[in-house]
Order: structure tokens, then C-alpha cells, then sequence
């Protein structure tokens, strides 16, 4: 079981503790357990289990504006011991650095919610066997499904998260993940695509069946491809895919790309970056939400943010250092966003897919291929040709290109938008991008 | 050599028997041990950004069953862990009836020193060198407005139990030395990264002032992207230059070459073993033994040594990369490729320094050749469709050839191209093989490992380019 909060508090005060005494000015202290158990199947056999129990602690000390951190996976009072013995001394040894700091009280978050993010129910390997039995007869009812893996994940975590400031706080939560890779075959081709479900809370995952369908079907429809030529065309996204766009944006406002200079929308707050109805919203605060939380990653309190309004940016995302340094208030960003999305457009998901005679659907992107520096961004991708509204073959082997920038002015939105990930955005149109094949 | 049983109340006989009671009617399985310290020191926007230490300890036991592995980790070292450990496996084995392969190879070969490389310079001497890095590119170029290097440096001590009480344990040192500049002129800014690595100690790369060629190198290769152009767009030549380029290799052929995927039969190579997959003259070889490199391991993560296995012969097909698993299960032997990440997850098999031999011609000689393609001589990274065969990889130093001729550098573009196919497609193969600088980490299953590449120059004759100028 997942170690309660006494046993993480009573480290945690542990290490604050001794960080004072050997000499720190002040420290801040995270201690987490992760329990996960996960089993996997293939072709409708079991093919693995894995059970992992990983307790974990990071410490940063501070000596004015100096700054050092350690952490470890060994909580016995030994270790750690020697491990903040070294920290103090290393602190001592680094460079001052004036806009180290722990957060501003004032900012520290106060009354913790109840989000809703832990489900206290247990899922033996058994039943997680049953559902993945069920998921896979589903997955390979079609001849053409020549493999199917499938995974069934349950984690159960805890956290305490301590500071000098006198923060103090952790809570428990949970997820269960089930997911299916199939790959389908016929003469001339073979190809992989995959679905999943992500859940706080058990009874919400998606139906096994449903799951091992939509898994099948998007890999069938995948089969025989072809390479069409280099030509400007509309780009449609799929939801799996526009969710990374917005991840992307996001880590171009988030304040340590700002405050290097090293973003493309460095100076751009109150700017007009995208097209002109678009709204982008992270809030932290949905009930059992993927990317929710009480507080950021130094315990600064997290309100929702509305990050573009209209098409123009309102905010950065800001921690206290990048903050210090930018001379703006932490909007409790640090370690990211929380449940990031963009607004539903006012068009549906037909109608976008006709609003162009002929345009591009793309369900996989593979490449790093987004520079955040530029806005360069140009990517390997597989999709579908699409002609007035229909889907007419798959194709592979492209790639698509373009900048940020002029992309970013060119979204229209669907109104689809679900909340299946942390980050999430309705199905995307972007006009006027390159794409090269033959 | 850590002693993991010395402040444990898990003697290390009671753990042998834990084990050998464990594994007793499984195929295969072992208890394996890890000790790492790992440390971080960063500099970025003309500060010590970050310094960091990281001690790291636990335990991963598996059992295997025909297809069947059970698995699980804990980061305590104790008789009420192993046990609990022995309970999760056996539960999951339920009705076993193989018989342990107690087989494994051995070696007295070393590939690298049992040094700890933290350990091996000061604090304050990284410090300084970092600071001196991040004065030398300041000084030296006016446009440089962003400045990040940093120190990487590990040491980790493993041990593999298996049934019977056979142990075989590895020292392992790695470092990495980064250095990351962005340029600014006329509002356009650019990047350039270049660092160098491997198992040895910080000062075998960086003494007598060595840093500075490292600054050098990603200044370099930042000035030519100031004055980069946009990527052409389409089917055309594509000359790769030698060394680090080589991640097509591992891209385009090494994932789809790794044993469980054929097995499965989940690779577009699974069914061309014996055939051409590559042009007359291309033989590449997947090699573990080389001193000191990224890629290199004296023993993988479940004891085999390692070796230098050839993929591919003079176009011909002719091994897949095999961890003990999937060896059995296709009745071959382990080439000495099962790797892990560490003791929280399972071994896979993995590349370790992936490389094309060299030919005999040469790259002046490729790009004479060409009347219209690209020359590409760095990139940032790559990824892989094993099943369709499909892979990337992003150029961050690239030219147009136009004529014969080398024209102007051009913005960084994906690159995309069939594996199966693609080294049929290459018509020259350069007489200049190099490694890589040590820098690389391969992805795989959420586990990164360090692995390395090399290559000669190559012609291909036909690639697709992601630019944006049609």
C-alpha cells in the first residue's frame, strides 16, 4: 500500500530539520511514494506483470542566495544523513545567484480542496487479466489484426511537500490506465496505431470492448498507403495530435524560456498570437482532473488561468525564480500547466473537414521536430487524403512544415473537445502548411 | 564494487535461496542489484543554475516462464521486500513447469576503468570550467545572448543473482559534457549544441583547455544557421556526412533489427533474415566492445558479455540484436543486448554502438555527384515506426548542393524515409567512418540508455525532405 501521510510528514520534518541544523538558511523537501502494478497481455495471452514501489525524496537547501539540491530513492536516517551533509557543503561551495529564493508566503497555498483525485479502490491482476481478455477479443476480431499488446496500469501515489516557509502539505492520488497497440497486415502493408483511457477513478476508464475496437479499427483503416507529392495544403489534426500543439505553446510561454530569451513569444504578452476567437484556459481546479493539483510544484497557490483571450496572450507561466528574474508575481506554474485546453470553436467536426475541396487529416507525428527557439516546426506524418468531407486513403511517408507563428494565426477549432489527457484541444484545421512526399 | 547486502537485514545467503526458491521450475530470471550516484551541474544565462546529486538504490527480480515475465522493483534492500518481491512473481507464475537455464557466458574483457568520475574533479573545478565556457563565447562572439553547459557524471555498480547463487557484477563510469549557445542578430535568433561523453573521467575529454573545441563546435554550427535559408521540400540526393549522422542507421534499420520486435513479428524486417536489405558495400555492425565509448558494456544488464555483432553484410541480413528472452524464444543466443535503464524496469534488447563500416569513395567525390539535393552533417534527433518502417530525423546543420557544388546552409528540416528500403537507396559509401562525440540516448519503452553511433559519408538517392520551399 501507498505510505501514508505521517510517515512522509514525519522525513520530510526530518530532513528540514537537519538541513537547519548543519548550517542552511532554508530548505524545502519532497517526499513521494509511487506504487504501480501493471500487467500486460499479448495475442490474448499474459505476457508480463510488473509491480514496482518506489519511495523517493529531493531536498533543496539554501544559504542565502545559494543554492544546491540532492535527492535519493534510500529514506533510511543514514543516507540521508550524508546526503544533506553534502548538500549544505555543496551549497556552500556554489555561486550566489541573487534571484534564488524559496516563494513568497503570501503565495504559499492555504486551504486545500478536495479535488477528487484518489479512488481508494484496489484492482487485483486477476481482473485486470479479465478486462485485458476482453479488450484484446475485441482488438483481434478482425482477421487483419495480426498482434495486439494491451496494458492495464494502476497507480496509487503520495506526496508531502515541506518548505521553511511553514508549507506543509501532500495528498494521495490515483490513476488507472488501460491501453492496446495493434498491428494490422495485408499484402502490400503493415501498420500500428494504438487507443487509450486514463482515469482518477476506475469506473470511469472506458469500456474494455470499446477500447479494443477503436484500437483495430484505427489500424485497419491505416492499411495501404500512399505517398502523394509536395504541394501547400490545409491541415486537419486530429485531437491526439492539436493536443501537442498546445504543449508546445505552452512550453514557449513558460517563464524560463521568457526570462532566457530563448522562446519565440518572448515579448508577446498582450500581443495577438492567434487567430482571433481563440481562448486557451488551464485550470487546475477540475474535479478529478488528469492535470489537476491544490498547489504548483513549490506550493504556490494555482487559480485558473485564461492564457490567450481572442487570440492574444495574457500570460506567461511563471515559478518564483523565473518570476524574481522577469520581476512578476509566480502564477503557481511551476512545474507547467495543469489541465490545459483550448476553448471549443463553433463549427463541428464535419463541417471542418469540408471546409476545404481537399486537405490532409493527420493522426501521428513522429520527430522532435518543434523548435521552440524559432518556431521552426516540421515533422514525419501519417494520415488521411480528404476530399470534400470524405476520407478517401491513408497516407505516409510526408512530412508537414511550417512556423509557429503564421500556424498559430491560422487555427480554426471544432467543437469537440474532451478531456482525455492533462492537455487537450478539439480537432484543428490549420491553413497554408508545406507538405513534402514524392 | 558496492557491498549491497552490508546494511541490510537481508543476508546474502538467505537472498540466494530467495532466489534460487523462486526461480526453481521458471526458464530464466535473476536478482538485480543497482547502485547509482549521479551528479548535475548546470550553467545557464551566466549563472550556476542548478547543482545536484543523486544517489540511487534497488532491487529488480524477474521471473520468466515461457513468453511470461513477472517483475518487480523496490528501492529497499531487505528480507521483508525480497520476499514480498518472491510472493508479486510467483503469483503471477502460477503453474510453472520450465526448467532454469543456468548457462551464461563469460569473459575477463574490461571495456572501460572502475573509476568514479564524480568523484574524480572538484566541484569548484567544474564550476570554473563552466564559468570559463561561459566567458570565452561571450567574449568571442558579440551575438551570442544565451549561454547553457553543463556536467553529467555517473557511476553505477550492478549485480546479477541468479538461481544456483552465480553472480556477476560491472562497475560502469559515464559522463557527458554539454555546451548550448543561441545567437541573435537582426531579430533572428539560432541555436547551436554540440558535447562529448563516454566511460571515462571528465579530464580524458576536457584537459589542455579542450572545452574550448567544444564552444568552438556549437558556435559554428550556430553562425551557419544564422544565415540558413528555408529547407527545400520533395523527393531528392541526400548526402549524410560522417559520424554523428549515423542515427539514420539506428532509425532507419537498428529498432527494426532488435530481437523482441521480430520475434513478435511486429518489424517490417521480421521476415527478411538471409535477404538484401541494403546495397552491395553497406555492412553494419551493432558493437559493444569498444574502449570507453557511450555505447559500450563489458556485461549487459543480465550478465552476458558484450560482443560485436554484425547486422547486416555487405547488404545481406544477417542477425537481429538478442537479449537471453528473446533469444530462446527463437532459438538463437544472446549477442549480449539485454539493457535496462535501471533497476525499475525490465530488460529489453537494445543497440549499444550501432555503426556502418566504411567503403571506399569519397564525400567530395558524393557531392560532385549531386545536381540537386542536400548535405546534411548534424542532426538533433530521430524516431522510428518499426511496423511501417517509417523514420525521421532532424537535420540542425544542413546545406543545399546545387550542382555539384555546396550552396547555401538551410533551416533545419525533418527528414523521412522507408527503413526496409532506404539503404538500398545508397549508392556511394565514404571512406571516412568516424564515431559519434558521445552524446547519445536512445529511447525505447520509456527506457533511455546510452548508446553510440558511427559512419562513413553516404550518397542515398532518394530521401524525402521536410522544408517548407516547394
Amino acid at each position: 500500500m501507498v505510505k501514508e501521510q505521517e510517515f512522509l510528514e514525519k522525513k520530510a520534518s526530518y530532513c528540514l530539520g537537519l538541513a537547519k541544523k548543519l548550517g542552511a538558511t532554508g530548505s524545502s523537501v519532497v517526499v513521494k511514494n509511487l506504487v504501480s502494478e501493471t500487467v500486460n497481455f499479448r495475442n490474448k495471452k499474459l505476457d508480463e506483470s510488473n509491480r514496482s514501489d518506489d519511495l523517493g525524496i529531493s531536498i533543496t537547501t539554501y544559504i542565502g542566495k545559494k543554492k544546491s539540491s540532492i535527492s535519493s530513492s534510500n529514506l533510511l536516517n543514514d543516507n540521508l544523513n550524508v546526503l544533506i551533509d553534502k548538500c549544505v557543503e555543496t551549497t556552500k561551495n556554489t555561486p550566489e545567484d541573487e534571484f534564488n529564493s524559496l516563494p513568497d508566503r503570501d503565495l504559499l497555498a492555504k486551504k486545500v480542496k478536495d479535488l477528487d483525485l484518489y479512488d481508494d479502490t484496489h484492482i487485483e491482476n486477476d481482473q485486470k487479466i479479465s478486462y485485458l481478455k476482453k479488450l484484446e477479443d475485441a482488438a483481434s476480431h478482425d482477421k487483419k489484426i495480426v498482434n495486439t499488446e494491451s496494458s492495464f496500469t494502476q497507480n496509487k501515489s503520495n506526496f508531502i511537500l515541506a518548505n521553511t516557509e511553514g508549507f506543509c502539505d501532500g495528498y494521495k492520488t490515483s490513476s488507472f490506465t488501460a491501453s492496446s497497440v495493434t498491428v494490422a497486415k495485408d499484402e502490400k502493408s503493415m501498420e500500428r496505431d494504438y487507443e487509450y483511457s486514463s482515469k482518477c477513478f476506475l469506473k470511469d476508464l472506458d469500456d474494455a470492448d470499446e477500447l479494443g475496437k477503436l484500437a483495430a479499427d484505427q489500424t485497419i483503416r491505416k492499411l495501404g498507403p500512399q505517398k502523394i507529392g509536395s504541394e501547400k495544403i490545409a491541415i486537419i489534426f486530429d485531437k491526439r495530435i492539436a493536443a501537442g500543439m498546445l504543449r508546445t505553446f505552452a512550453s514557449a510561454i513558460s517563464s524560463s524560456a521568457i526570462s532566457r530569451g530563448t522562446s519565440f513569444l518572448k515579448d508577446t504578452v498582450n500581443q495577438k498570437i492567434f487567430s482571433d476567437k481563440i481562448n486557451v484556459f488551464d485550470k487546475p481546479d477540475m474535479l478529478k482532473g488528469l492535470g489537476s493539483r491544490n498547489f504548483d510544484s513549490e506550493g504556490v497557490k494555482t487559480d485558473t488561468l485564461k492564457l490567450v483571450d481572442q487570440g492574444i496572450l495574457k500570460h506567461y507561466l511563471i515559478d518564483t525564480y523565473n518570476g524574481k528574474k522577469l520581476n512578476l508575481k509566480s502564477n503557481g506554474r511551476c512545474g507547467g500547466t495543469s489541465n490545459l485546453y483550448f476553448e471549443n470553436g463553433n463549427i463541428n467536426f464535419n463541417d471542418l473537414l469540408n471546409s476545404n475541396s481537399k486537405s490532409l487529416y493527420i493522426t501521428e507525428t513522429i520527430g522532435h521536430g518543434s523548435n521552440i527557439v524559432t518556431g521552426d516546426y516540421s515533422v514525419g506524418a501519417t494520415g488521411f487524403l480528404v476530399e470534400n468531407g470524405e476520407f478517401k486513403y491513408p497516407i505516409n511517408e510526408i512530412t508537414i512544415a511550417g512556423n509557429f507563428k503564421d500556424m498559430f494565426q491560422n487555427i480554426t477549432l471544432a467543437d469537440d473537445l474532451e478531456f482525455k489527457y492533462a492537455t487537450n484541444s478539439p480537432t484543428m484545421l490549420i491553413e497554408g502548411m508545406v507538405v513534402a512526399g514524392k | 564494487m558496492s557491498n549491497f547486502f552490508e546494511k541490510s537485514d537481508l543476508s546474502r545467503n538467505e537472498a540466494e535461496n530467495i532466489i534460487s526458491d523462486t526461480l526453481q521450475k521458471c526458464d530464466d530470471g535473476e536478482l538485480y542489484l543497482e547502485n547509482s550516484k549521479s551528479e548535475t551541474i548546470l550553467l545557464d544565462d551566466n549563472k550556476i543554475k542548478n547543482s545536484s546529486y543523486n544517489s540511487d538504490l534497488g532491487f529488480g527480480f524477474r521471473a520468466i516462464s515461457g513468453e511470461v515475465v513477472a517483475y518487480s522493483h523496490s528501492n529497499e534492500i531487505s528480507k521483508e521486500s525480497l520476499k514480498q518481491s518472491s510472493q508479486n512473481l510467483k503469483s503471477t507464475l502460477k503453474s510453472v513447469k520450465g526448467s532454469y537455464n543456468h548457462e551464461i557466458p563469460k569473459s575477463n574483457k574490461k571495456y572501460y576503468d572502475n573509476i568514479n568520475p564524480i568523484e574524480q574533479k572538484s566541484l569548484n573545478e567544474k564550476i570554473d570550467i563552466l564559468n570559463d565556457v561561459n566567458n570565452y563565447l561571450r567574449s568571442k562572439d558579440g551575438n551570442v545572448k544565451q549561454v547553457t553547459a553543463n556536467f553529467l557524471g555517473e557511476q553505477k555498480s550492478i549485480e546479477i543473482i541468479r538461481s544456483g547463487g552465480e553472480t556477476l557484477s560491472d562497475v560502469r563510469p559515464l559522463i557527458r559534457f554539454n555546451v548550448s549557445v543561441m545567437l541573435e542578430k537582426d531579430g533572428r535568433k539560432e541555436t547551436g549544441v554540440y558535447g562529448v561523453g563516454g566511460r571515462q573521467s571528465y579530464d580524458s575529454y576536457l584537459k589542455d583547455d579542450n572545452w574550448k573545441s567544444v564552444c568552438d563546435e556549437a558556435l559554428r554550427i550556430a553562425t551557419v544557421n544564422l544565415e540558413s535559408k528555408p529547407a527545400p521540400a520533395g523527393e531528392m540526393k541526400v548526402v549524410l556526412g560522417p559520424g554523428w549522422p549515423a542515427i539514420l542507421i539506428h532509425e532507419a534499420v537498428g529498432h527494426g533489427l532488435e530481437g523482441d520486435f521480430n520475434r513478435k513479428k511486429t518489424s517490417a524486417f521480421h521476415n527478411l533474415m538471409g535477404q538484401r536489405v541494403a546495397s552491395e558495400g553497406v555492412t553494419i555492425v551493432d558493437d559493444g566492445t569498444i574502449d570507453n565509448r557511450r555505447g559500450s558494456l563489458t556485461i549487459d544488464d543480465e550478465g552476458t558479455p558484450t560482443e560485436k555483432t554484425v547486422l547486416i553484410e555487405n547488404g545481406i541480413l544477417k542477425n537481429f540484436m538478442q537479449d537471453r528472452l528473446n533469444a530462446r524464444l527463437m532459438n538463437t543466443r544472446s549477442t549480449g543486448s539485454g539493457r535496462r535503464e535501471n533497476y525499475r524496469h525490465i530488460v529489453l534488447p537494445r543497440m549499444r554502438n550501432t555503426m556502418m563500416q566504411s567503403g571506399n569513395q569519397t564525400q567530395d567525390e558524393m557531392i560532385r555527384s549531386v545536381d540537386k539535393g542536400i548535405f546534411a552533417v548534424s542532426f538533433g534527433g530521430g524516431q522510428v515506426d518499426i511496423t511501417s518502417g517509417k523514420f525521421v530525423f532532424n537535420c540542425t546543420e544542413a546545406y543545399e548542393i546545387v550542382n555539384g557544388k555546396i550552396g547555401s546552409p538551410i533551416k533545419g528540416a525533418t527528414l523521412i524515409g522507408d527503413g526496409p528500403s532506404i539503404l538500398k537507396e545508397v549508392s556511394m559509401v565514404g571512406n571516412d567512418m568516424m564515431m559519434d562525440p558521445g552524446i547519445g540516448t536512445c529511447g525505447k519503452a520509456g527506457q533511455g540508455v546510452p548508446v553510440g553511433v558511427a559512419q562513413p559519408s553516404i550518397l542515398i538517392n532518394k530521401m524525402t525532405v521536410g522544408g517548407t520551399k516547394l
